[in-house]
């Protein structure tokens, strides 16, 4: 570590070179990094005992290298660094660990997905691809026909009118709790009930959902909109939490100052507290919209599933990015030949991940479009 | 343009907390008036209460009555966002709004409120009230860059510079130098001299060298202990204040031998 980086060296070229008697007792630059070739070359050793393998080869280099640098530091520079230093490689050791999965999961994705993620993915859809057709193109040899053009409108599509259910009823909620309840029964009443719903599982979200418009249209009521129902359901308590926050953070000065212009409450709340904190609350609805963008389960028993291109979400069936996976995983186009249909669910699985990269960009764009402007 | 204040019989709450009891006062129109007094003898909120800001707090409220030439502003009936209109107020921190320029802090009693305005009227309003405030030669090359990038000083000339923009009979000010250093506060203090002329002005300073220099006359505000009301000791002209004060606790608080 830069611990010895500190030493000033006597710039003097007449003055003969010596260390500095400020930093006696401190480990040389080289320690750490031997420790840590030791730990490697020891690591390997032990794991060889027992069967190489990488995990037990990772764990005992890493256990070999705390323990070693943490008793080293001790004995060289004292108990208050030798804690420190076990702290901070505690720490690194614990954000490499959050990282692997992480890391994992995007070389996967790519690794799987890429071959098939194509034009003619992003523009067929799957009418017309059947079984044959999968046989066929294996057969031959030719690339795999068929795309997830459908569900990644439906997708597109569901979502959106999720947004635009949930962000005013959401935003409303959070003003009404912010600015106009002064801590009542009817507000403590709302955030009781927000809280519940954020734990509502998804699939009872679905079930709501499907219940609900199957009293009022009749049962198989499967359409667009009624997906997009149950997704508000999951996204407005997501809503009302992030835009709350970012209310409750709008300095009170500002209201004030507000109000002794002559400007009155409602307008007050438009015009100083949403812009101010309007670059929050839009990464909240973004973060909300990317929660509920991979849902699978509430999008089955609502909008149901389909091959063809449905953009009207007011009628017939729909296909989302989930559901198109979980469908080409659970029932292959072609029973014997289930390559194609694997490449197209990891295709869409990496359309998926790049729309959620995609939309937390939006996100930090639209905040920092919004944000209030520095500068003199 | 200016109008004047009476105060009759006020008594403050907070709740059921009683802040402020019993203040009569009588302020002139075009005249500086200082409030003084230690802190937490509810200057502050007594200011508050003359434009109605006090009930913006959550059990704020108020018995008694607050006349601006003669109309109480605590009638039913009464509303009090055109009471705040006409009485305008600057606070202790400077509160520029952020997502706003320079120019359209200054317009914000305007825009806000919805009002229509042309570019010429705009112009010459945001010109008139930054001069007014003694800001227009700072700022009139940057008017489309944000308010919170001016410095302390210039911010707090800023939010004058929206208060006078609206156009108010009465300015109150609320310990509008605490955050500033000597020279912006001298130039406050040159400001509130000018504003003078066209309104009455009412300020809560800390600061008893400041109350002598800028007011009129000055009020000593004080409170028997802790959880007692604050009161109004003693009101008269600022010099007999400060050289010959009627009371024993305003002599004490402003001689400095106050506790």
């Amino acid at each position: 570590m830069s611990l010895t980086k500190t030493t000033p060296q006597s710039e003097t070229p007449l003055a003969p070179r010596r260390r500095n008697a400020l930093s006696k007792g401190r480990m040389p630059g080289w320690a750490v990094p031997a420790i840590a070739v030791a730990a490697v070359i020891l690591g390997a050793a032990l794991s060889t005992l027992g069967g190489f393998a990488v995990a037990s080869f990772a764990i005992y280099a890493a256990l070999l290298f705390v323990i070693g640098a943490t008793v080293a530091t001790t004995v060289i520079e004292g108990k208050r660094r030798g804690k420190n230093a076990l702290a901070l490689y505690l720490i690194y050791g614990a954000f490499i660990l959050a990282l692997i999965p992480l890391a994992s999961v995007i070389y996967t994705v790519l690794d799987k997905g890429l071959p098939g993620l194509n034009m003619h993915f992003l523009t067929s859809s799957m009418n017309g691809v059947t079984g044959a057709v999968d046989n066929q193109s294996v057969a031959e040899g030719t690339p795999v026909v068929g795309g997830a053009y459908h569900a990644l409108m439906g997708t597109l599509l569901i979502t959106l009118w999720a947004t635009i259910i949930s962000v005013p009823v959401g935003m409303l909620t959070a003003i009404y709790l912010v600015e106009y309840s002064k801590g009542g029964p009817l507000a403590k009443a709302i955030t009781f009930f927000v809280d519940v719903m954020t734990g509502i599982p998804s699939i009872v979200a679905g079930l709501f959902a499907a219940a609900f418009f199957g009293i009022i249209l009749g049962p198989n009521a499967r359409m667009g909109i009624v997906a997009a129902v149950a997704l508000s359901v999951l996204m407005i308590p997501t809503v009302v939490r992030s835009t709350e926050e970012m209310l409750k953070i709008v300095p009170n000065e500002l209201r004030e100052a507000s109000y002794a212009l002559g400007v009155r409450r409602w307008r007050t709340i438009l015009k100083v507290v949403i812009p101010t904190a309007i670059s929050g609350i839009a990464s909240g609805v973004t973060l909300a919209i990317a929660r509920v963008i991979g849902e699978t389960a509430p999008i089955l028993v609502t909008a149901g599933i389909a091959s063809n291109i449905n953009l009207n979400v007011f009628a017939n069936w729909m296909s989302t990015l989930p559901t198109f996976i979980y469908y080409q995983i659970l029932t292959p186009t072609s029973p014997t030949n289930i390559d194609p249909s694997i490449q197209r669910a990891w295709a869409a699985a990496l359309l998926l991940i790049l729309m959620v990269m995609a939309l937390n960009l939006i996100a930090r764009l639209v905040a920092s479009f919004f944000a209030p402007k520095k500068g003199r | 343009m200016s109008k004047r204040i009476d105060v009759k019989d006020l008594n403050v709450y907070y709740s059921k907390f009683l802040a402020v009891e019993g203040v009569n006062i009588n302020i002139a129109a075009k005249s500086v008036t200082a409030f003084i007094g230690p802190s937490g003898c509810g200057k502050s909120t007594f200011l508050r209460t003359l434009n109605r800001m006090h009930e913006v707090i959550p059990g704020g409220r108020v018995e008694g009555e607050v006349l601006l030439d003669g109309d109480n502003l605590y009638e039913p009936g009464v509303d009090p966002v055109n009471v705040r209109s006409q009485i305008g107020m600057v606070f202790q921190r400077p509160n520029p709004f952020p997502t706003m320029s320079i120019r359209d802090n200054v317009l914000a009693g305007v825009k806000l409120n919805g009002k229509k305005i042309s570019r010429s009227d705009a112009d010459a309003l945001v010109e008139g009230s930054l001069r007014g405030a003694n800001l227009w030669n700072e700022v009139k090359d940057r008017l489309d860059k944000p308010g919170s990038g001016l410095s302390g000083g210039q911010q707090q000339r800023l939010c004058i510079a929206r208060t006078i923009a609206v156009k108010p009979d009465v300015i109150l000010m609320d310990e509008p130098c605490s955050a500033l250093d000597p020279i912006s506060t001298l130039a406050i203090e040159d400001l509130i001299n000018e504003l003078k002329n066209d309104y009455t002005v009412v300020i809560v300073t800390h600061n008893m060298q400041q109350a002598a220099r800028v007011s009129d006359k000055t009020a000593f505000f004080n409170i028997a202990g802790t959880g007692k009301p604050g009161k109004l000791i003693e009101y008269n002209e600022t010099a007999t204040i400060f050289s010959n004060p009627a009371e024993k606790a305003t002599e004490d608080y402003v001689s400095g031998r106050f506790g």
